[in-house]
């Protein structure tokens, strides 16, 4: 099967273990500092992740920024929202229920969630629907190593993301601009796909609220909402979910949503993108750049069609 | 010079200053690397709001005269609508050269492929003319009252901006409703005393005296 096919990165790819050791620890040094000062003393620390051969030596985008600039609809439309509100979202306990075609359906807490598997620091690109981008540095596992242990059944063929729905912390739900709660969808093959991970941190430390506490998807070659925030409910299913954006405007938002500079959006181009503390554009690649190790999940597919 | 000319030349000196502080609070962000993750886009969306507000304060001179009889927004009235059409060219600059960098090739798809570019593009057109006739020399050339006729073109402008606005936005569009209610109220204003001196002139064509008399103070 190709999903098990080992993955193939071109040597200029990959970071010389000496440069991403010096880099790893200045982070480490420096989030650390940072976050050290956001949090109160009793959080503990989640990070260092074991390093990934699929993270990316790309420049980091400032924790600043990542944690500032955040599309969370649950806390509002404007980017400064959830940095603003997204405090108030309730993250302990949680836990995260898988059901549907599975011989086990379970309901695993976050503490079991963090044992299934070493927790991996895992440098994606990020690119935005909007045309902006980042490079963040996530922690998190493999979400396959999640999906098995409700053992899901031949005839499953998609995976729901349903995220968490608090309406007395979540102040942008009251307003009715998206269905909630909001849910998004991946094709079987691509939720087991090794780059695609759950995210419990980022920089090295737990994820903070406005990023999708505590656990999210996230699905490197896809435009970024189809990495589901403060994921609480995973359903396999026979047929292609219907997600939150697809019912919002389904002429703009398909299912598969993959990064591809030749299908625009219908209201504005894909070829470009901002990556953000840049002032030139650069220009968008295939499935995010991902195109070496995802390209061959839609041999076949016409992707205009399946946008 | 006195005194009389002189209040309206401190209004207008007040205003002046008063519209260009937007301008000077985005400098200032920039400057001090104050406006956020995207300083780009705050820019052009914050070029873009500033646009919409002008068009609409210079859109309320009008009923603001008719409606209470001060004098004072016909006095600035022209110098509000120069900065409506300053900031659009601001915002249109902000959008050739920060997003396309002055690719024409992508601009041109841009402008017949995205209705909300087109509806944009086709505001800043429109209140070029309105912006060059907008001095006294214009008004004589062209006679009032087809100068004033060009002039009504601004309430298409107006409906074109807030359209673009509305087609930009992803999916809230709370904002842009607001610019709607805010236009709505603007140009029915000026549908109302259209009726209103219709009806006058029906009256006075008629017999009721008294009614009409009444009406003509309106």
């Amino acid at each position: 099967m190709h999903i098990l096919k080992k993955p193939h990165i071109p040597p200029s790819e990959i970071t010389p273990q000496v440069v991403y050791t010096r880099r790893r620890n200045f982070l480490q040094l420096s989030a650390g500092l940072v976050i050290a000062g956001l949090l109160p003393e009793a959080q503990a620390k989640l990070g260092p992740g074991k390093a990934s051969v699929f993270s990316t030596a790309e420049t980091l985008t400032s924790l600043k920024n990542v944690t500032s600039y955040n599309n969370f609809y649950e806390f509002g439309t404007a980017k400064e929202d959830p940095a603003e509100y997204a405090h108030t979202l309730r993250t302990k306990p949680w836990t995260v229920s898988i059901e549907g075609l599975v011989k086990r359906p379970r309901t695993l807490g976050m503490e079991d969630i963090l044992k299934l598997a070493p927790l991996e620091e895992r440098i994606y690109r990020l690119r935005c629907v909007e045309g902006w981008s980042m490079v963040i540095p996530w922690l998190g596992f493999p979400l396959a190593s999640l999906l098995r242990q409700a053992e899901p059944l031949g005839s499953a063929k998609y995976v729901e993301f349903i995220t968490a729905l608090q309406p007395d912390t979540m102040p942008g739900i009251r307003r009715g601009v998206l269905d909630w709660p909001y849910t998004e969808g991946l094709r079987l093959d691509e939720a087991m796909h090794p780059l695609t991970i759950m995210a419990a941190g980022l920089y090295g430390d737990i994820l903070p609220n406005q990023n999708g506490a505590p656990l999210r998807l996230v699905v490197p070659w896809k435009y970024g909402f189809k990495s589901g925030k403060s994921v609480v409910k995973i359903r396999f299913t026979d047929r292609e979910p219907r997600t939150t954006w697809m019912k919002s405007s389904p002429s703009e938002y398909g299912f598969y949503s993959n990064v591809n500079p030749a299908v625009d959006h219908p209201r504005w181009s894909q070829a470009n993108e901002r990556r953000i503390g840049e002032f030139f554009k650069r220009k968008t690649l295939l499935f995010n750049g991902y195109a070496d190790q995802v390209a061959q999940l839609y041999t076949g597919l016409d992707l205009r069609k399946y946008f | 010079m006195n005194s009389r000319e002189l209040k309206p030349n401190g209004l207008k000196l007040f205003v002046f200053i008063a519209s260009l502080i937007p301008l000077g609070w985005y400098a200032w962000g920039i400057q001090t690397d104050n406006l956020g993750a995207n300083p780009i886009e705050v820019v052009t969306r914050g070029l873009g709001t500033w646009t919409l507000n002008f068009l609409l304060i210079t859109l309320a001179a009008t009923p603001l005269r008719h409606y209470t009889g001060w004098t004072w927004p016909l006095i600035i009235r022209r110098m509000l609508g120069l900065f409506a059409f300053f900031y659009a060219g601001l915002h249109l600059t902000t959008y050739l050269w920060f997003d396309q960098f002055f690719d024409w090739l992508a601009i041109g798809k841009d402008i017949f492929k995205r209705p909300f570019i087109t509806a944009g593009m086709a505001t800043f057109l429109l209140l070029i003319p309105l912006a060059v006739t907008s001095n006294a020399r214009a008004i004589r050339k062209l006679g009032g009252r087809r100068w004033q006729q060009l002039h009504r073109m601004v309430y298409l402008c107006g409906v074109l901006a807030v359209l673009h606005y509305t087609w930009m936005v992803k999916a809230d569009i709370s904002n842009p409703l607001i610019y709607w209610a805010i236009l709505a109220v603007l140009l029915s204003a000026r549908g109302l005393w259209r009726i209103q001196k219709i009806q006058c002139q029906r009256l006075k064509n008629s017999t009721h005296r008294t009614k009409a008399a009444r009406c003509e103070k309106h």
